[in-house]
């Protein structure tokens, strides 16, 4: 009960990260003008967006395993 | 409301166009087929039902106010200014498709392939969620994908929203361009079957005791594929469509089009048939059928603007990427995906996309920065947004069948009588795994 928790909070900051990569892509294209650092924002965001993925995927994977 | 601007087309011009999005209807048939080909026999007249029901809500929602905030790119929007530009955030159009004249006018070609196009996304969560997905669930579900996330992303892409004024506002190529609807329809479909599918779990005896998967083949290849073929047709014309109403394509550019999303497709579903070949001793036609669609989806985006030897490496990748995600879903992380829409409509999808950037011809620079900031907010936005809508009502109103009726089939359980009453059902489907 206690790891389902955990792994419920895992999947949280999955997609607060999600939110949070998609959210620096937007400022990036609102707040910088010049095209390198506004480029190299962009990509970082989606970085982010990969590793909140990510940790929803591997708490899936988690979740998966605490039913067997 | 007064029209901005309106793409010029000729009566020959806007003939073939609506000849080409009346084609549209048979990539829903296709992948209806399809879904109820992949699932068991004993929820076929079920999937059949929810596809009409899913198919019904969506089109009623989309007239009631999904158009409205939709919108079309020749209409304002509601914008707002942030940093100085413009941002359309949601379309302004009237509720129940009120004072439109549906005159032939390229817009009135749009407003009907828009809503073909709804029709056709709330379908692909089906596919991912066969043999237990309760019948009202679904359509309380389609209302949530259809009423909010759908006509949100299609307003932001297809309606002159922020997405597709990147080129405009902030000088990446041409904005965000998805004519065939690779993002709008494709990953928007793939993310909800996704999510549907982790909160649905898998159907009971997928998994079994140590984790290792169950093969539970679907109950008719031949609905798979011939549903297969019918998406080919309805693809040309989503495509072609698209990219005319949606791209600014010329409608000269039909044949190339075609050319390409069949290519594409032909590509992707050799190589499904070779790796399933090569992996199992003999090709798999599930997996080669979805091999094929998962060619379809990837070439929606790109069809219009690479040269047909871009097409086929896209149809390559296409095949290798779908081929390997539906084995990575189902054994690695635990997703029972029966009818492998994640791995064709989401994966597909999201490589279109890239597609676009990697092998189209444009004289605007950074075209490859206006796809990767559309894929952030399918990631980004999307993703978490249809999650969190459907896991929500699944709080409320709880999705999944009982499991009596998982086991009864959906079939009896929710309609009273099976599709095939001839048939003999197999005791061993009942067995406790």
């Amino acid at each position: 009960m206690g790891a389902s928790i955990g792994q419920t909070g895992l999947k949280l900051v999955g997609f607060f990260l999600l939110l949070a990569g998609w959210l620096l892509v937007l400022f990036a294209l609102i707040l910088l003008p010049a095209a390198g650092s506004r480029t190299a924002f962009v990509c970082v965001g989606l970085l982010i967006e990969f590793l909140g993925f990510g940790l929803a995927v591997r708490s899936h994977m988690r979740l998966g395993d605490e039913r067997e | 409301m007064t029209p901005l601007s309106t793409p010029v087309l000729s009566e020959s011009a806007s003939a073939i166009c609506l000849a080409l999005v009346l084609l549209v209807p048979l990539a829903g048939v296709g992948l209806i087929l399809i879904n109820c080909g992949l699932g068991r026999s004993r929820s076929a007249a079920h999937m059949m039902l929810a596809s009409l029901c899913a198919m019904a809500v969506a089109v009623v929602v989309f007239a009631a106010w999904g158009f409205a905030w939709q919108g079309l790119a020749t209409h304002p929007g509601h914008t707002a200014m942030l940093g100085g530009r413009p941002w359309s955030l949601l379309g302004a159009e009237p509720w129940l498709l009120r004072g439109l004249p549906m005159d032939g006018s390229p817009w009135s070609l749009s407003l009907l392939l828009q809503m073909f196009a709804t029709a056709l996304v709330v379908l692909i969560p089906l596919g991912a969620t066969s043999d237990r997905w309760r019948l009202t669930a679904c359509a309380f579900s389609t209302t949530l994908l259809t009423g909010i996330t759908y006509p949100l992303f299609a307003h932001w892409v297809w309606g002159g929203g922020w997405l597709s004024q990147l080129g405009a506002n902030y000088g990446l190529g041409r904005g965000f361009l998805d004519g065939g609807g690779a993002g709008v329809i494709q990953v928007v479909g793939g993310m909800t079957a996704l999510s549907m599918a982790c909160i649905l779990g898998p159907r009971h005896g997928k998994y079994m005791a140590d984790g290792m998967p169950a093969a539970i083949p679907g109950h008719n290849t031949v609905y798979v594929l011939f549903g297969c073929l019918l998406a080919w047709l309805g693809w040309i014309g989503l495509d072609s469509a698209g990219a005319i109403l949606f791209a600014g394509v010329a409608t000269g550019r039909v044949p190339l089009i075609a050319i390409n999303t069949t290519l594409c497709a032909a590509v992707s579903g050799l190589t499904a048939v070779v790796i399933t070949g090569k992996r199992f001793g003999r090709p798999d036609a599930s997996l080669s059928g979805n091999g094929w669609m998962g060619g379809l989806v990837a070439s929606s985006a790109a069809a219009a603007f690479v040269r047909p030897a871009a097409a086929i490496l896209i149809g390559l990748v296409a095949g290798i990427l779908v081929s390997y995600a539906v084995d990575s879903l189902e054994f690695r992380i635990g997703v029972d995906d029966p009818g492998g829409a994640v791995s064709v409509h989401l994966v597909g999808g999201l490589w279109g996309l890239l597609a676009v950037a990697l092998f189209g011809n444009f004289a605007e620079p950074y075209q490859w920065l206006a796809q990767v900031v559309g894929i952030a907010t399918l990631l980004g936005f999307v993703l978490p947004l249809t999650y969190g809508l459907n896991a929500l009502l699944n709080r409320f109103y709880p999705q999944r069948v009982e499991p009596e009726g998982e086991r009864q089939g959906m079939d009896l359980h929710e309609l009273g009588s099976g599709a095939y009453p001839d048939f003999v059902t197999h005791s061993d489907e009942f067995l406790q795994r």
